[in-house]
């Protein structure tokens, strides 16, 4: 009946606030269930899919939930750190393959990971354009990172200090981009990697200075004896590691006591992973073994959880908000009660009359759905990286 | 023609009663029907135009016996057969001046809303001198240019009979004798019997003849 649809569109649009009202509110209690279930589905798939894709991770002492957040999400709460020490152990041990991660610094608001190359297998992540780093100072990042900085190959990424106030911290260190890796759907494509050596000249660890027996860097120095030669602060340091200065790059002290924030441990089969955590168990190694999809699966019970309590107070607002729009509806049909007469007076049919009315509603609920529809699509496209971005 | 015969009408739960003995108006006759306030002009009305129906006695109306119809009957009658128009116009306020004339094509399956109906709308907006208005929402119109709107309305099924209720009770002076001079000028043309139901009797004097309620009963 196309005559009383025009109408009904004609009264809906002609009362276009009360209808957007009414129309806002019903989309919101359909949406609003809808949403959050979808929201904390597919959060939940993504976050679970990748814990279940690492079998075993090891870390120092401290909150299973924030080692796993840092090392697979690569979150912002850095658990203790652990000693490279550990990732010579494990791999001595012959149980499973380490991967190190150190994940301290940032390059603006993207992570930057120390680890190996091994990482890249483990994660079957593959290089889009460019190729993996394989000198000191370079670095590889995923597709979100080349996107929002607009950077490719060749060209740089300076990584942030921790603190600008802090003068003896963490200076910056200028990368060279190696490549730029395929799209993974991950927390990856906004991760910077590198080797983990970079990541400890990022920490001041190792470093790279002009050549003290040089003539030039005469003025710096302070004392030369047989053995040592000591230098004040005008020796220039270098921040960017280049073919002519990648020499003068060296670590001190020794290598086993360097930081990493945690250890992917990929055992060859369920044995080796069984006798590895009954080993961490145990012993007294000062560090910890956990299984990553038991510790999402516990977040995700306690989230679980808080969405039933939501769910029952959404659906009590629901229900009196529907209350609230049959009222609505219902007072509106009656003030046009003499609107309706008339109708019937210069020949519409009861029927006519109620299916018009009938049509408002139904513009209004179209209108309601289809609007609870497009938040749901644009809940499930965007709110899984939201809800990391949030929980991380 | 519009022809009463031992007419007896009494609303539920009210002691008012409407008597006409016998009552006849000709074809393409313009009456006004005049009597004071409860004396039953718009039940008269509403009676010729199988709105009401009367408990005992025969209304005919354009040669059709409304009384004894079905009320789908009644309405199909009403669609095809009367234009009516009101003394608060009753127009939606929620449409323009030309949705408000075409109405009766959107509320009535039965009628088959064209071209040549959007054409006869404009036509009817000319002659009343609101074409220049059609698009206009008619909560922005005067009273008057309303009741020329209400008068197209009546007029678009090209009917044999208009009722006009209280056609002018809503307007002022100036454009009162205005609206009642093209109610006799419209219905003359389309050659259709015009009844109107006035408290005015300078209004009332315009209409070939006056009916006075007090005389019906």
């Amino acid at each position: 009946m196309p005559g009383s649809l025009y109408l009904a569109w004609r009264y809906v649009a002609h009362h276009w606030i009360k209808t957007t009202i009414l129309t806002a509110s019903i989309t919101l209690i359909v949406f609003l269930p809808l949403g959050v279930r979808v929201l904390i589905q597919q959060s939940a798939e993504h976050l679970t899919a990748r814990a279940e894709a690492t079998p075993l991770l090891v870390g120092a002492p401290g909150s299973p939930l924030e080692l796993v957040l840092n090392s697979l999400y690569f979150g912002t709460e850095m658990p203790d750190p652990l000693s490279y020490a550990d990732v010579d152990s494990l791999d001595a041990g012959g149980l499973a393959q380490p991967i190190p991660l150190y994940t301290r610094f940032r390059a603006q608001s993207h992570p930057i990971v120390g680890t190996s190359l091994d990482y890249f297998a483990f994660r079957n992540l593959s290089v889009a354009d460019g190729g993996l780093f394989t000198l000191l100072g370079e670095c590889v990042i995923g597709v979100r990172v080349a996107e929002a900085l607009g950077v490719g190959p060749g060209d740089a990424i300076v990584s942030s200090p921790e603190s600008v106030f802090d003068l003896a911290g963490v200076y910056p260190l200028k990368m060279r981009v190696a490549g730029v890796l395929e799209f993974s759907d991950s927390p990856d494509d906004d991760a910077i990697f590198t080797d983990l050596k970079t990541t400890w000249v990022i920490a001041g660890i190792g470093h790279g200075h002009q050549d003290l027996t040089d003539a030039s860097a005469a003025a710096g120095v302070l004392r030369r004896d047989s053995m040592t030669i000591t230098a004040n602060a005008a020796v220039v340091q270098y921040n960017e590691i280049t073919e002519a200065n990648i020499a003068s790059f060296h670590f001190h002290g020794d290598l086993g006591s360097y930081p990493v924030t945690a250890i992917i441990a990929v055992p060859p089969d369920q044995r080796s992973a069984t006798i590895l955590r009954g080993r961490f168990e145990e012993g007294d190694l000062g560090a910890q073994i956990v299984v990553p999809s038991d510790v999402m699966d516990e977040l995700l019970r306690t989230v679980l959880t808080v969405q039933t309590f939501v769910l029952a107070a959404v659906v009590v607002i629901g229900m009196g908000t529907l209350a609230t729009a049959g009222l609505v509806f219902g007072l509106s049909i009656r003030a046009r009660q003499r609107e309706f007469t008339t109708m019937v007076k210069i020949g519409a049919s009861p029927a006519s009359v109620r299916w018009l009315v009938a049509s408002e509603m139904a513009v209004v609920l179209s209108a309601a759905m289809l609007g609870a529809t497009l938040l749901t699509f644009v809940t499930a496209a965007y709110g899984p990286p939201l809800i990391r971005a949030l929980l991380l | 023609m519009i022809r009463v015969r031992d007419l007896e009408f009494q609303y539920d739960k009210s002691d008012f009663r409407l008597r006409v003995a016998n009552l006849q108006i000709a074809d393409r006759e313009r009456v006004a029907i005049v009597g004071p306030s409860g004396s039953g002009k718009t039940t008269l009305l509403n009676l010729f135009a199988g709105i009401a129906t009367p408990h005992r006695g025969s209304v005919e109306t354009a040669g059709q016996d409304v009384s004894s119809m079905s009320d789908r009957a009644r309405r199909q009658f009403r669609v095809r057969h009367v234009g009516l128009v009101f003394q608060e116009f009753e127009l939606l306020e929620y449409l323009t001046v030309l949705d408000n004339v075409l109405l009766p094509y959107f509320l009535t399956p039965a009628l088959k809303l064209d071209d040549d109906v959007r054409a006869r709308a404009v036509r009817l907006a000319e002659g009343v001198e609101i074409d220049d208005k059609l698009g206009r929402n008619v909560a922005r119109l005067s009273q008057g240019e309303r009741q020329r709107v209400a008068l197209c309305r009546a007029l678009l099924t090209d009917p044999s009979v208009i009722l006009a209720d209280e056609p002018t009770g809503n307007l002022d002076p100036s454009s009162k004798m205005r609206v009642v001079d093209l109610l006799l000028e419209r219905a003359q043309e389309a050659n259709a019997t015009l009844v109107a139901v006035t408290h005015d009797h300078e209004v009332a004097e315009r209409f070939d003849r006056v009916l006075d309620m007090g005389t019906l009963q």
